[in-house]
């Protein structure tokens, strides 16, 4: 199901991906990736020179190193058919759910057909019961239904999608539980999101995102500056009267153009889009994943991102003169009947003053006054007693207009901590406030202190007042917040940030939500959210989880990382082919130059032939680090640098030395050379 | 490598360094129109004439491509009217020698040559030019393409520096500005220093005069205006020896502090624009950070060239042909193996071209320094402007090579380094690369390029290499033990100046104009760091790898393969 993470080398993907790679071996295809093109050229070009051997060059040695040109080329196949099939499956897995579903599309007249779910278009519309399956995206437009999107979430339990308002999208594949609802389908088979991701890691239409061309014009800048360094070598070694076979030369050129990252770079960013399915997260584009990893200002809801969605009772401040139990007590009995959140954890806190549990039962003759938005206050009324609990506004009128000064001052201090205060009073004696707080989820504060440290900004965003929402802000360790803000204020936030030069990334649900969504460099759509919502975004998020975005951004920078990891590696490593191939070409017309050949390899054609075997290899040993990214870290710019400097430019340094010499080694003691 | 050298290498560099600021905050003054200097009274009259002569209002600014457009026609028509000159000195005033016309393929190669800041010299000045040549179509260019180049890197310097901005300056102004305020005050003052240690600076005939031994020789020694030219040959980077023997005469280097002064003066503007590097992007210690790569490749070259001449030619001392170990051929006695190494790293370090010792007579690997320095792309510290520009190419591509490593789309100074910058950085790059690399594999399998050898083998390739490597960064001196003087070479080496110079300069200016229009994204913990140890060392790292990826094999079948040669066995080459 969405969100499974398959084993690196699961057979299902391995095998095909063997057979996809063969089938890249097309020029065509090998085009779009000039690296391993020129690469390729050199494997035919040394596979023709095998008939056209220059004297005394055993065929044995020519024909292992054509080989194993056409390996390096094969293995850079096979990694971009890794990474294929590894997205496939997930997609696949996705699609499962709806092949094959019947869909009853309603006519003009009202009557109802029935049609294949690949035959409906956009605009059509389906009636769908309880127990059938939704078969497209699309928009309730009548109705109300509890519906199972465990199929796309993995989160079983049901959720309710309605007419109008924010909960109006439902999404292909997922089944309606209860009662009947029209559908308006929205994409025509083949847009859906799903279809988008799924075009999205096929190898074909894929776009090349902003970075990966900037780094493919570099690539390709260093394959023609070395193509020209070996052409031009083929001179020199006339003057100097050094033979230069085709055979060395192109082994020369393939292990100093830059087949590692060549090879690897569009796996690279499969896998990342890849990444973000495995988070249940839809990307609309590359170019989305990659904006993440860019990110410099998030602007996070408070509910449900920065807190849970509930505020909870925290602490009773009695007036004075009224014991802290007698608050409780009267606090408890007014929320009884309170199923609201708020209301239990009233009750929950209650106990602590060790009042005995309630229950409704025990009281048949309690009359109890539910909220309304005109009272905005809630009791019952039992035994004589008229307990209320509400706003402190509402609660001073039902009193008759005052409050002892001491019960003004807790509601102020509760409010400026970032709480709501409930005003408990009795028979028109105020009793006291619940202090009920806005409850941050654990690990934020840490969390965001990292993304501070990464030069990343937290702004929240909330309807609450600036007086509570600093609190929270405060609490929350955000960076900046902005209170009572309207969806226009969050556009022109966005809008602002833009215009000094940040990027911004949001999530959003509701229609309102739209334009920011789409004015976002990142805009994170939850898939409970509107359709506007969704088309406005560039990711959805099948479980509507607004602290994902979070995730979001580190899978784009370890995108990035990666690439970057791989370019300075692939690079780094030249040096270490230089000296194993340059003395071999010279050793024969000019000896002397034997301390040049410091790893000390056996012959001249074993050390060309190792270290075109190692960079070939090293192609296949990176493939899991290109698919499941370089390790991240949530620290400062310079710190990471420093990290994966070592990492992977001292180590790509140093590494193929030893490397090339124990090819080297194994070569001589099998006798292959 | 004894005492005297590591003071003097010392007092060098602190020298240097207590001269960048004040340098850079002069070059922020020049080069900012509105700037105002002590020299206001004096100059700002001239400067206003000037925009009135040439119809350009100082406050109008061009976009890069009309700046390009307006360093290549002002270079076009300096080089044209150069060639005219030396076609027609013979009937110009100012020949006391009575120095015939220029052949025409030395003209065109000595045209393009002081157009371009090279001063590649295929001829010997005081054989084959007249005084009129020499100030009129030679010593002229020492100060307009020193001006050019300087203007070329402020242009850059401007595109960074500025956000959402179409322009890049003004070419015409930058170029007044240039020569009133900093190179001709600067010229005029190291001039004169010139002359009080003994340089000579008159119009008188050669004189002549009899040898010691019986007078049976006649012996003629050069006169004329060399001060001055020898003052902005240094301070410009242009390196053209008013005499053959260039700095290594007794009259163009009379003394020790003419020689030590003389290179100072070659780092002096390179150095003080890193300054002004900073001072521009307001961050003052990325300005230090690039000053402290190149010092940091600086010192690598002068002590390895050092090292190699000290140590001298071991098979010539087993064979008791030497007795000092160091190595003394091609070098002024005076001077003697250290003042000829940390010179000849300096002139190749910077695009100068100036020589006091014949690199050609270095051993392998004291040869090498000076080769991969300009192959390099003479970015440590670099000829006046030329360094700058081309270190910031450098800059770039360091940053989006290692800045994807920081999970962002690589930032330099707050811009993102976009597919366009890289297109045009790589193009540059690529040019200077191509230039050396092809010119020479036509040259080693040409009768032509073969014709002009003197020595075979190894080093026979190093001198075409060097010749390749010199013209295409535009740096002038020579291993001169090649023949150059032929219209094949003169043709070649001529066209390889261009593509060098104007090639390289026209992709840096798109990078200008790109840089500019760039939205500005603030600074913050998460930006690439600029201005640390550890961007030095990658700066210094990518330098050193490009350069190495690139030329290793050419290198390897010249210095190297000599040095083993010299080194590991008794053949003899």
């Amino acid at each position: 199901m969405a969100g499974k993470t398959h084993s690196l080398f699961d057979r299902t993907i391995v095998v095909p991906a063997i057979g996809a790679s063969l089938r890249k071996l097309s020029p065509a295809t090998m085009l779009r990736n000039p690296v391993m093109f020129v690469t390729e050229v050199g494997a035919a070009v040394t596979s023709i020179g095998l008939f056209f051997r220059s004297p005394g060059e055993p065929l044995g040695f020519g024909f292992q190193v054509t080989l194993w040109l056409w390996f390096t080329v094969l293995f850079a196949n096979f990694a971009e058919a890794m990474a294929e099939g590894r997205g496939k499956a997930q997609a696949d897995a996705l699609r499962k759910t709806r092949t094959s579903t019947m869909a009853g599309r309603m006519l003009m007249d009202g009557s109802i057909e029935t049609v294949t779910a690949e035959s409906l278009r956009k605009d059509d519309c389906v009636v769908v019961v309880a127990g059938e399956v939704i078969p497209g995206d699309g928009e309730v437009t009548e109705g109300i239904a509890s519906v199972d999107e465990s199929a796309i979430t993995g989160e079983s339990a049901p959720v309710i999608r309605e007419a109008g308002g924010d909960r109006s999208a439902v999404t292909g594949g997922t089944r309606v539980l209860s009662d009947r609802i029209v559908v308006r389908v929205t994409a025509n088979p083949g847009e859906s999101f799903l279809d988008r991701m799924i075009t999205l890691v096929e190898g074909a239409s894929r776009q090349k995102t902003p970075n990966e061309i900037a780094l493919t014009i570099l690539l390709s800048a260093l394959t023609i500056i070395f193509l020209v360094v070996v052409m031009t070598l083929k001179f020199y070694g006339n003057y100097a009267n050094v033979p230069l076979s085709v055979t060395v030369l192109s082994a020369l050129l393939v292990c100093l153009i830059p087949t590692t990252i060549g090879g690897l770079l569009s796996a690279i960013g499969i896998a990342g889009i890849d990444r973000m399915v495995q988070k249940n997260v839809l990307a609309m584009s590359g170019r989305a994943v990659e904006a993440a990893g860019d990110v410099n200002v998030l602007l996070l809801d408070k509910t449900g991102t920065i807190t849970m969605g509930d505020r909870q009772a925290a602490e009773f401040i009695p007036a004075s003169g009224v014991t802290v139990e007698k608050l409780a007590d009267a606090a408890q009995l007014a929320s009884l009947a309170d199923e609201t959140p708020e209301g239990r954890s009233i009750v929950v806190l209650a106990k602590q003053f060790g009042l005995r549990g309630r229950s409704l039962a025990d009281m048949p003759h309690a009359q109890f006054i539910p909220f309304t938005a005109q009272t905005r206050m809630s009791g019952v009324d039992v035994d004589g007693r008229k307990v209320r609990k509400g706003a402190a506004e509402s609660v001073k009128k039902f009193v008759g207009g005052t409050f002892p000064a001491e019960v003004d001052d807790a509601v102020t201090r509760v409010s400026f901590n970032g709480g709501t205060p409930l005003v408990v009073a009795e028979n028109g004696h105020v009793m006291g406030v619940v202090y009920l707080k806005d409850i941050v989820k654990g690990g934020l504060k840490d969390r965001f202190e990292r993304f501070r440290a990464m030069g990343i900004k937290t702004v929240m965003i909330t309807g609450d007042n600036p007086l509570t929402a600093a609190a929270i802000a405060r609490e929350a360790g955000v960076d900046d917040f902005m209170a009572e803000a309207t969806p226009e204020d969050k556009l022109a936030r966005i809008k602002q940030e833009q215009a000094e030069g940040y990027l911004v990334a949001m999530t959003g649900d509701g229609t309102n939500d739209a334009p920011a969504l789409a004015q976002a460099d990142v805009g994170v759509a939850m898939n409970t959210g509107t359709q506007a919502a969704k088309e406005a975004g560039n990711m959805v998020d099948l479980d509507s989880n607004p602290t994902k975005l979070i995730e979001i951004v580190e899978i784009g920078k370890q995108m990035l990382i990666t690439r970057g990891a791989l370019t300075t590696f692939s690079i780094a490593n030249d040096v270490a082919k230089y000296f194993a191939i340059i003395p071999a070409m010279l050793i024969g017309v000019f000896p002397m130059i034997a301390p040049l050949n410091i790893m000390g390899l056996h012959s001249p054609r074993s050390a060309i032939l190792s270290a075109v075997i190692f960079n070939a290899l090293i192609i296949i040993a990176l493939i899991p680090l290109a698919l499941r990214g370089v390790k991240f870290r949530a620290v400062s710019a310079a710190a990471m640098l420093r990290r994966n400097l070592l990492i992977y430019g001292l180590g790509g340094l140093l590494l193929p030395f030893p490397g090339i010499k124990v090819i080297d080694v194994a070569l001589t003691a099998f006798h292959l050379i | 490598m004894d005492i005297y050298g590591w003071i003097e290498l010392v007092l060098y560099v602190v020298l240097l360094l207590a001269l960048t600021k004040p340098m850079g905050l002069w070059l922020f003054k020049v080069l900012d129109p509105q700037g105002k200097t002590f020299l206001d009274p004096v100059f700002r009259p001239v400067e206003k004439g000037f925009y009135r002569l040439m119809g350009v209002d100082p406050q109008s600014e061009q976009d890069w491509k009309r700046y390009a457009f307006s360093l290549l026609a002002f270079s076009l028509v300096g080089g044209l009217l150069t060639y005219a000159l030396l076609r027609l000195q013979h009937r110009l005033p100012l020949n006391p020698q009575a120095m015939g016309a220029v052949p025409d393929h030395l003209a065109f190669n000595t045209a393009i040559s002081f157009t371009t800041n090279t001063n590649w010299q295929s001829y010997g000045g005081e054989s084959t030019m007249s005084y009129l040549s020499q100030m009129l179509a030679l010593a002229i260019h020492n100060f307009t393409s020193a001006a050019a180049g300087i203007a070329v890197a402020a242009a850059l310097v401007r595109g960074i520096a500025r956000s959402c901005s179409k322009t890049v300056g003004n070419f015409w102004v930058d170029l007044v500005r240039l020569h009133l305020y900093l190179l001709l005050p600067l010229a005029l003052a190291f001039s004169v220093f010139l002359m009080s240690q003994g340089m000579i600076q008159n119009f008188k005939p050669y004189t002549t005069a009899r040898t010691l031994d019986n007078g049976a020789v006649i012996q003629s020694i050069v006169q004329g205006p060399m001060a001055s030219q020898v003052a902005i040959k240094m301070l410009g980077t242009n390196g053209g020896g008013y005499t053959n023997a260039n700095a290594a005469h007794p009259y163009e280097n009379p003394t020790p502090l003419s020689n030590f002064l003389q290179m100072l003066a070659i780092f002096l503007i390179p150095s003080g624009l890193t300054y002004y590097l900073g001072k521009m992007v307001k961050h003052q210690r990325h300005g230090w950070a690039v000053w402290g790569a190149m010092t940091v490749l600086f010192l690598a070259g002068v002590l390895v060239c050092w090292g190699a001449e000290v140590h001298g030619n071991p098979r010539l001392q087993a064979a008791g042909v030497v007795s000092s170990p160091g190595n003394m051929e091609g070098k002024e006695v005076r001077f003697g193996p250290f003042e000829s190494a940390l010179f000849a790293t300096i002139t190749t370090d910077a695009s100068c071209g100036a020589v006091n010792a014949m690199h050609d007579s270095f051993t392998p690997l004291g040869g090498l320094v000076p080769m991969l320095n300009i192959q390099l792309g003479e970015v440590v510290f670099g000829g006046v402007g030329a360094g700058l520009y081309g270190m910031l190419v450098f800059v770039v591509l360091t940053v989006f090579l290692a800045g994807l490593m920081v999970g962002r789309t690589p930032e330099y100074l707050g811009k993102k380094i976009e597919s366009y910058d890289i297109k045009v950085s790589v193009i540059a790059v690529m040019v200077l690369i191509f230039d050396i690399l092809c010119f020479t594999a036509w040259a080693v399998s040409s009768k032509w390029g073969l014709a002009g050898l003197n020595n075979a083998g190894p080093h026979g390739f190093s001198e075409i290499l060097y010749a390749f490597s010199s013209t295409t960064g535009n740096n002038g001196s020579a291993f001169a033990g090649l023949t150059a003087n032929t219209p094949w070479y003169n043709t070649t080496l001529g066209l390889s100046m261009v593509f060098g110079r104007f090639l390289f300069i026209v992709p840096v200016l798109a990078l200008a104009g790109s840089m500019a229009k760039k939205k500005l994204v603030p600074e913050s913990a998460g930006s690439f760091p600029v201005s640390d140890l550890m961007f030095v060392v990658l700066l210094v790292g990518t330098i050193l790898i490009v350069g190495a990826l690139s030329f290793f094999p050419a290198l390897s079948l010249g210095p190297i393969v000599e040095h083993f040669l010299m080194a590991e066995s008794n053949l003899l080459f």
